[in-house]
This record gives C-alpha cells, structure tokens and sequence, in this order.
C-alpha cells in the first residue's frame, strides 16, 4: 500500500483568465516505404488533416515523425517511441499495421493570463494531458477505421494506394470531427463495455430468444443483444464487440435518441390492420418498410480481420430499450422482403422481451435496495472481460462525456492507472488530493478500481475502512482482494 | 397399412375358455374379472379363469336348475349362484368351513331379483325390480343378515366394482339414473340425476338401453359414459359419447361430450385413462383423451379424437393344445365380430372363440400419427408405459432428419420440467411433512408416486443430451441452442440444474473454441457455481488464461471453498495474495506455516520470503509468546534459510514483559 499526498491545482485564478481545453491540431497517416526516394516524399501521405496545410510542411511534418521513430528504435528496436512531448503540444504514433504510422497531434491546454499592462500571456500547460489516454484515442480511430473499411492491407490489395487514400479520406473526414479530445479520460484508456445486470432467467429468456431468431432467420451469423446502452450478449469476439459498441453507444444510439424524444416517426405502427403492434424498428437499413423504394442498405462493418477476415451487413433493430445487431453476411443480397420478414418476426417478439426485461430489472432494482444513488464515485474496470463501471460519469451525450468530478480528480485516477501499468503486482495506491477528497486506486488480478471519496477530516484508516466496505457491498460476488 | 401403424391391440396371452354352447354356460364377472364356464348347470364341472391366474379353480356342484349368474365374492372366499329369480344359493371356499350350500331368498315380496354383486369377501347386494338389499354373508353360520335396503323401482342395473358404485335405470324412459355407494358394511345414495335422450318424434317411444350406459374410472374420477346415438331430428353430424361426472360428493355432472362424427353401433372401453371407442360398421377405433385441450363452451368440453381411426392390429390365433397341432399355422381372429362382449374397463370377451383379451394401447405408432409436438407430449406424458417413448420422441426431434424448431424444443421441454416439477414438489412438501410429524397423524399422508412421466436430468441427459452433443454432423450452434433451452426450461420450472449439465456446455462450448460465450454465461451466472464447475475451469486456463479469474470469482461465491482458493494462489505463486486472502477471513492462526514459506522460497524473491517468515514469527509470539517454530511445523529448513540470507540477527526477538 502506498500513500502519497498531491496537492492538485488548488489555486485561486483571476478572474480574467481564460482556459482552452486541449484540440487536434493535426492528424496525418503515412507509409515511409511509399516514398524512399528523395523528391517522392509527397507518396508517404495517405492522409493529412487539416488538409490546407501547404504541402511541405506535410513533408515535413512526416518527416520529423519518421525521424523521431527512427532515431528512438535504435535504443528500443521494439517498442520505438509512443509519443513526443513538447512545450505547446503533444504528438502521438502508433502503429497499427507495418509500416502504416498513424500520427495525432494535440495542443496542450491553455490558460491565457491578461498581464498589467493589459498583453495576454499565454500559459501551455505541459503535464496535464496523459499519454495513454490519448495513445488510446489514436488507437480507437485505426478500430473503428477498420471496423468499417477493413485493413490497410486489404484496401491495398483491392485498389492500391488510391483505394486507400480514398477510404481513409471518407472516413476520417466525418470521423475526426467527432472526437472530443477535451473529454478523454480513463474511460478511452479501458475502453470498457457496460454490461446491463440481469438476473439469470432473464438473461436465459434473451438467449432463447437470440436462439430463435438466428434459427429463424437462418443466414444471420452472429447476433448482439443491448438493453439501455448496455451490452447483454455478443456473438462476436471480444476484441471486435469492444469497437462495435462503442460505435453503437457513441455514435448511433445517440443520433437516434433525439428524434424518440421529439416525437417524430412515433414507433406505434398500426398501418396494417390486424397485425401485431409492436414498437420494433430498424436503426440502420429501410426507414419506412411500406415503401416499395425503401434502399436496404446497410453499413458494413469487417471482423476477424486476423484470421478469417469477415465483411457482414451491420443492421441494427430496436424496440424500445432493447436493441439487437443482426450481422449477415456481406457476400448476401438483403431484399426489402427480408426487411419485412425480419420486422414482423423480431418486432412483436423483441417489443415483449423488452418489457420484460425493464419489469425483471425494477424488481430486481427495488429488491436489492440498489435504487439508491450509490454515494461512492467509482469506476471499475475487468480487462478479462472488458466490464466497465462507473458512477462518475453521467450519461453519455453524443457530443461530450460529462463527468461528476473535477478534471483534476480525474487525471489523478489516470496517473494512479499509468502506475499500475508499470508493474504486474497487486496493489493499492491511496492519494489524499486538494480539499477533503481522497482517491484510492485498488488492482486486483486483472481488476482494477478508483474510487473517489470526499469525507471531512477523515484520515487514511478510515478511507482504508470506507473502500473495504464498498468492495463488501458492490464487488461481493468477486474474487477482489483486500 | 403398415403394422407400425394399429395403435391398439388385444394382449398377447388372452384368457382361454371352453367356447359357449348349448351344454356349456359362460359367465363373466366383472369384480374379479374371472370366466365362469358351467358344463350341465354345474354338474360336469365348473371352471373358472381369471387374468392373473394361471391355475384355474375348478369343482363340481349338483345341478339344481339353470344357473342365472355365478359369481366369487372378493378373494374367491364364497361362491355365490342365483338360480331362481327369488333365491340366491351359497357356498363357502373358505378352509374349514362346511361346504354345503345355503340359500337366501330376497326379503321383498313378490319381487325378482335382476342379478347381485359382491362388494367385499362378505358383503353382497341383491339387486330386484323393486329395489336393492345389502347383505353380510356369515360362512360359519352359513346364513346372511340383512344390512340395509331401499325401495325402488329398477329397469336394470349396473355396477362398477373398482369405485363400489352401483347405479339402478329407474323411470319409464329408464333414463333417471340413482347411484348407490358401498363401502365397508353401510351403503350411501348418491343423488339421483338424469340422462338427457335425444329429442325424437312423438310417436316412436325412446327409452335408455342398459348397452348405451357404461361406467369407468377415468383419471381418478368415476364417470357414467353415455353412448348417444344419432338421431335424424337434431344437426348433430353423428353419435357422441357423453360424460358424466359422478363425485362421491355432490350432484353428478355433465363434463365432456366426444364427438364421433359417424353413426352405427359402438362399443366402449377405457384403456390407460383413454377412451377407445369402437365402430363395428368400418372395424375401427378412435381414442379420445379428456385430458387434453378441447372446445369448452361454458359447460362442457368438446373433444374429438386424438388420432384417425385405426382398426386393433390383427390378432393371429395361438394354435394351443397338443404338440400334433401346432405345426399348424396361426388363424387369423375377426375382429369387431358381432359375437364380442365388451365389459369395463378394458375386456373383450369373444364367447363363442373361447378368449378374453385386454385392450391395450400402444404408444410409438402414435408418435407418427400425431404431428404437434406439443399436443404429443400432453398425451404422452399421461400414458402409463410413457418413459421410453417420451425420451425417443426427445432424440428424434434432435435429429438431423427430423429436426425440430427451436419453439417446439422448448415446448416439449416445458412440459417434461412441468411434470418434473409437479413430482418434485410433491415431494418435498411430503418430506417436510414427515419431518413435521404428521406422518401418523395424518393418515392422507402418502409418499407421492413416481410415474413414469417423471423425466429428470439424469433421464434426459442419459437418453437424449449426450448422445446428441455427440452427433459430428450437427450445427454447433444448434447444439448450443439446445443445451441453454433445456436449462431455460429448467431455471424457468425454478428446478435446480445438475452440474453435468453445465459441463456439457462447456465441453461443447470449448470444443468450438467458443470461450467469450463461455464467459458471457458464466457471468450472468446461467452456469451455476459449483466447486467441480470451478475445477474444469482452472483446468482451461492454459487454453484461456481468463478461465482463471472466472474460477477464483466462483469459488469465492461458493464460501466453502476457501483452502481451494489458497491452494490456486499458492500455485501461482501468489504467496502475499494467499495470505492476505487466509488474513481477511480470519484463518490465518490455522493454516500450515511450512506451505506458505515452501511457496515462498519458490519465487526466488528473498524479500517476499522475508515478509513470510516475518508474518509467522509474529503468529507465534502471539499465539504462543515466542517468535520461534515449534518442532512439529518442521520449519528448521527454512529458519536455517532465513539466517543464511539475512543473518541470525534479523530473527525476531522474543518480547519480554
């Protein structure tokens, strides 16, 4: 057990100071063997953003990055260096195919000072961003790039580089957009799925209703099963559902929450007189099934790209709280008539099971007495099964994460993180951080957990005490050493 | 039609008698279901047959006239014979008891008596036209006293031996039915209730035939069955048979109506709680099962049969008698002949061939006849010889060529655990009950029966799972699929699922290669915890390493297996975690100082060793006020050890007060 105190930014600022959250400044994509020789430089950039930027200093830009790679590999062949770490920004490499580099680029926060003659000072605030946060977001964008276009490799052998520059230009485009390098925090680092909690009948029933469908719907391959957000069941190995229901929980659930809370295209159907009502409707694919133009068409997504390199059709169908992830076979032409079929065999069955489901998890809600909002802030993660929990965060919005602790709590709990990462042990690291909160960091196995408590006066036993009671109440059924 | 088809049959060794002729009688009793054959009134020799007996009873008696019935009270002790239509003759078959004959006549005047039944070993109802009487027969005194009668007129009479029940005709349309109820020496009437006659023309006077009434126990319940014949006036599309249920409490009601859609005549019998219905115009049967779903409209419930109509599968005659004959092949019976007699509750008597046979019915042709699983299951599952077929039925759904959906499966699932549950519950609450001591006070209080339609895990995992988990050619998925529907089926019931079960998931779910939908079960608990479970997991981690946590979490769930999970720590060299772990549950004053320092020294890492031995010397200062090891914790090795590492003066002192 180690201790150690932290007084974290506790100062009182100006009030004319002004703060810039940390943003993207560039990102670019690069294979050094496109263009060895000299004056063929311009071949290495797959991707450059913000595209203005004249073009040398792209060149330049790369070149450094290849340089800095280069020169770092000679005192560590195999892990060459992660990130450069300079006054006004920080840059990031990765890796994720040979000799494909990917490089994001992030300005250092700023706090901008009004000196007395009135100059603003522009103050970089060097430490606070942490580097496996953000190695982690550039890890997400060559997962989800790939989720939905495949490998660079396979890109290349479909259509050279111009096929490839081509996809990584649609896809990040729109995608680049979307990250909201403000917000990152421990949570990209895990890279966690939330898993709904469900008693075992219940879950039972889902898998027999999982069962059926793929039966019925014989060209289905695998299937996933969410309820709130949250992941119940999936088809699909670990490493592929990760990304998946990120994409799902970040970017298409939330797209389609606003127009259920306006009312528009109610869900209620009762066009066909005498068939089953039901509240089932498809989040991807044909948005009204009635006409006879409807596109079916689908995204696309590609897993197993180690081995048996699938492409499947991704639909994705709701009713209500539940939604379940068809995938099929890409090579398959879906037919509006499957679409049908599909909506009046899913539809009534997955508008019961949902019911069902939010009756079961009330009653198991009040019988636990776990209504009450926990007073502990935590989070948890298992990197066996990639579960996820935290009460620190509140619901995520499409455009930001919002936390219910100060940002300066929070990179306590991705430096207590960093530590862990440093060494295989079981440990536990107790940070006593400005006014009365204390953060305790616990690895047990391959768990780990933060907990944020904020008692007066409270000293390092009773926190010690405080933590083994939550670990009693929250983590019982565990194996969480103490 | 194939043979597999006939699913009713006459049984295999019929009853043999010698055939009915002019100097030889044949009467049947339906208590004790013997044949009575009398050659000249008795006096060339009486023999009599029963199912079960194989050594007929035979005797001789003098021929006092043409005998009108003949029948053995309960257990064959007195021989009853009526020969008069006043008088009814007596003769002891009980040892030691004279063996002359004693007469009684029946106490009304003027009246005759219809026939008597025995309702026990020495008690005997005279039935008359003008009402009944009901006697104890005392052998050693060789007379009867009167016990009870009542004054009634009656058409004809019917008794049903197994409920004790006798039920007079009275009124002109002999359709006001009066049930009388026997049981040890007192006779209770039951209310008296009325047979509803189809509605015909004035003119033609309808009147209720003994042959249309027949009475039988169906499912525990006694029921008057009314064969109602087509008549032209009504819409009906043909006969049905009507039934009333008569309860030993209360007014006898209509229950059921089986629809029969043809006219003609008709015999009926109740095999294993189905009523066969016999058409004599086509030589076929219908079954109908009461139990099973039909149109109920307020009243009554309609059914229709179960399966098409089928004739009985053709019965070959065994050529008995001497060895000259039997090269002789077989002769083919007539079945539905017009010489058969039909009694209660399964017999067919062809008196003129000489044989009395038991209807039986036959339960695999059925499964091809009967298509819907679920309803397959309703009347399997009620059938007395059902195990086998039901678990058969259970294979071939599973079958690559007669594979059934996934919603049928768990049909049929439903209703095995649905019967499971019943048996299970009954006994339990039986258990509880015995430990409760009602046992003598209580003397309702039974062990509950099990039936054959009790199929438990063990049943369905022998006959059907593994051989099916087994199959190379099915889909996995399928495979899966199956497994959970039948634990579904189980959790659903609230019926405890066996471990063998979840190792046949796992089994499966590892042979595929499928460990992420191993831990997604395993974390929602559908596999439920065991220490055995536990154990096949820590065998996988070396196929995936998670299987590890997931057995550690398991085993802590469990409470009980806290030396497991010391042992798994100190296995991976997790001394610190062990001990910290033995520490938090209050066990470390108990566990072996010698293992923990063992596995220290094993890490090679001196200061976990130090730590270790550190934590020991002070368990001893406490417990015993000296930091040392005592001989019997055979630590001189690692003393020896911790000295030669960190030196005789880092041992710890002992404290002195």
């Amino acid at each position: 057990m180690a201790a150690a105190a932290a007084g974290t930014g506790a100062g009182a600022w100006a009030a004319q100071e002004k703060q810039f959250p940390p943003a993207l400044l560039s990102f670019f994509i690069y294979n050094p063997r496109f263009g060895p020789r000299e004056g063929e430089e311009e071949n290495k950039i797959l991707f450059y953003h913000p595209n203005e930027v004249e073009k040398n200093e792209k060149i330049r830009n790369v070149g450094l990055c290849e340089a800095i790679v280069q020169f770092t590999r000679t005192f560590s062949p195999s892990k060459p260096a992660k990130s450069l770490h300079t006054q006004k920004n920080r840059q990031f490499f990765n890796e994720p195919e040979e000799n494909f580099w990917m490089v994001m680029v992030v300005r250092n926060p700023i706090i901008e000072k009004q000196s007395k003659d009135g100059k603003p000072i522009v103050e970089y605030q060097e430490e606070e961003l942490l580097d496996k946060v953000y190695s982690s977001v550039l890890q997400q964008c060559y997962s989800m790039y790939k989720l939905f276009n495949g490998t660079f490799l396979k890109a290349m052998e479909d259509g050279g580089v111009k096929l490839l520059k081509e996809r990584l230009e649609k896809f990040f485009h729109r995608y680049l957009q979307t990250l909201h390098l403000q917000s990152c925090d421990l949570l990209d680092i895990f890279g966690g799925i939330s898993f709904f909690p469900l008693d075992k009948m219940t879950y039972l029933k889902i898998q027999s209703f999982i069962n059926r469908m793929e039966e019925s719907l014989n060209i289905v391959k695998y299937t996933a099963f969410l309820y709130n957000d949250q992941l119940i069941w999936s088809g699909l190995e670990q490493d592929d559902m990760r990304i998946l229901y990120k994409y799902l929980t970040t970017s298409l659930f939330p797209r389609h929450i606003e127009p259920e809370l306006a009312g528009r295209d109610s869900p209620i159907r009762a066009e066909m007189p005498g068939n089953l009502q039901h509240y089932g409707r498809f989040l991807t694919g044909p948005l009204n099934l009635n006409d006879p133009e409807a596109k079916c068409r689908f995204p696309k997504i590609f897993v197993n790209t180690d081995d048996t390199y699938e492409e499947l059709h991704l639909i994705v169908y709701k009713a209500m709280s539940a939604a379940v992830c068809f995938m099929i076979d890409a090579s398959i032409q879906l037919t509006l008539d499957f679409c049908r079929r599909l909506d009046s065999i899913v539809g009534p069955q997955l508008t019961v099971l949902a019911s069902d489901i939010c009756e079961q998890f009330n009653i198991n809600k009040r019988m636990s007495g776990s209504e009450k909002e926990p007073q502990f802030k935590f989070i948890y993660f298992n990197h066996m099964n990639l579960a996820e929990k935290s009460t620190i965060h509140m619901r995520k919005t499409p455009s930001v994460s919002l936390t219910s602790v100060h940002p300066d709590l929070m990179k306590i709990l991705g430096d207590i993180n960093s530590d862990f990462t440093r060494v295989d042990e079981d440990e536990e690291i107790i940070v006593k951080a400005m006014s009365d909160y204390w953060v305790v960091g616990k690895k047990s196995d391959q768990r780990e957990l933060y907990v944020i408590l904020n008692q007066k006066n409270a000293n390092l036993i009773e926190v010690n005490e405080e933590v083994k009671k939550l670990c009693a109440t929250q983590f019982n059924n565990i194996f969480f050493l103490d | 039609m194939g043979e597999e088809d006939y699913y009713l049959e006459l049984c295999e060794r019929p009853v043999q008698f010698e055939k009915a002729n002019p100097v030889n009688c044949v009467f049947f009793d339906e208590a004790n279901k013997q044949v009575f054959a009398v050659r000249s009134g008795g006096a060339t020799g009486v023999v009599v047959k029963g199912p079960d007996d194989r050594n007929p009873i035979s005797f001789r008696m003098d021929d006092k006239g043409e005998v009108k019935c003949i029948k053995f009270s309960l257990e064959n002790k007195i021989l009853a014979v009526q020969r008069t239509s006043k008088t009814v003759d007596f003769c002891n078959f009980i040892p030691d008891n004279s063996q002359l004959e004693y007469t009684q006549e029946c106490k009304t005047k003027n009246a005759n008596i219809l026939g008597f039944c025995w309702t026990s070993s020495t008690e005997i109802v005279f039935i008359t036209d003008q009402g009944i009487e009901f006697y104890q027969v005392l052998p050693e005194k060789r007379t009867l006293k009167l016990l009870k009668s009542h004054n009634i007129n009656v058409n004809w009479y019917m008794y049903c031996p197994e409920s004790a029940v006798i039920l007079l005709s009275t009124t002109v349309l002999e359709n006001v039915l009066q049930p009388f109820y026997f049981r040890a020496g007192t006779m209770s009437k039951l209310p008296k209730f009325e047979i509803e006659l189809p509605a015909v023309p004035k003119s033609t006077k309808l009147s209720l035939s003994e042959r249309d009434i027949a009475m039988a126990t169906i499912y525990g319940q006694l029921y008057v069955l009314f064969l109602r014949h087509h008549s032209r006036t009504s819409n009906s599309t043909g006969a049905e048979v009507v039934l009333y249920h008569l309860p030993r409490e209360g007014a006898c009601k209509k229950m059921h109506i089986l629809k029969l859609n043809r006219t003609g005549k008709f015999a009926l019998n109740v095999v294993d709680n189905l009523v066969v219905v016999h058409h004599q115009d086509t030589e076929t049967s219908v079954i109908f099962d009461i139990k099973l779903r039909g149109e109920f409209d307020g009243t009554v419930t309609f059914h229709h049969p179960v399966l098409p109509a089928r004739s009985i599968q053709p019965y070959q005659i065994p050529m008995a008698g001497p060895a000259a004959v039997t090269s002789q092949s077989p002769v083919p019976c007539k079945l539905y002949s017009s010489s058969w007699i039909v009694f209660q509750p399964d017999i067919i008597i062809s008196a003129s061939q000489g044989y009395l046979w038991n209807l039986q019915v036959k339960l695999e042709p059925i499964v091809k006849l009967l298509p819907d699983k679920g309803r397959l299951m309703d009347f399997l599952l009620q059938r007395k010889e059902c195990k086998m077929v039901i678990l058969s039925v259970c294979s071939q759904m599973l079958s690559e060529s007669d594979r059934a959906t996934l919603p049928v499966i768990a049909t049929v699932f439903d209703k095995l655990n649905h019967e499971y549950k019943k048996y299970l519950d009954a006994e339990q609450s039986y258990t509880m009950a015995v430990e409760a001591g009602q046992g003598r006070s209580n003397p309702l209080l039974r062990r509950p029966v099990r039936t054959q339609a009790v199929l438990d895990q063990s049943d369905v995992y022998t006959h059907v799972l593994s051989a099916f988990v087994e199959k190379k050619e099915m889909p996995h998925k399928f495979v899966i699929a199956v497994l959970m529907e039948y634990i579904r089926s189980l959790n659903q019931f609230q019926i405890a699922v066996q471990h063998y079960l979840h190792e046949l998931v796992i089994k499966t779910l590892v042979q595929h290669n499928l460990f992420y939908m191993l831990h997604q079960f395993l974390q929602y608990h559908v596999l439920s915890d065991s220490k055995p479970l536990a154990c096949l997991l820590l065998s996988l981690e070396s196929f995936y390493p998670p299987a590890h946590q997931l057995s550690l979490d398991m085993l802590k769930r469990l409470s009980t297996a806290n030396d497991e999970i010391v042992e798994v720590l100190l296995s991976k060299h997790q001394v610190l975690a062990a001990l910290r772990f033995i520490r938090g549950i209050g066990g470390h004053d108990n566990i072996s100082a010698r293992k923990f320092l063992d596995a220290a020294k094993q890490t090679e890492d001196n200061m976990l060793f130090y730590t270790i031995f550190r934590f020991f010397e002070q368990r001893n200062q406490r417990l015993r006020g000296s930091p040392n090891f005592t001989p019997g914790e055979h630590c001189e090795e690692h003393v020896a050890f911790f000295k030669q590492v960190f030196g005789d003066q880092a041992l710890m002192r002992p404290t002195t007060f």
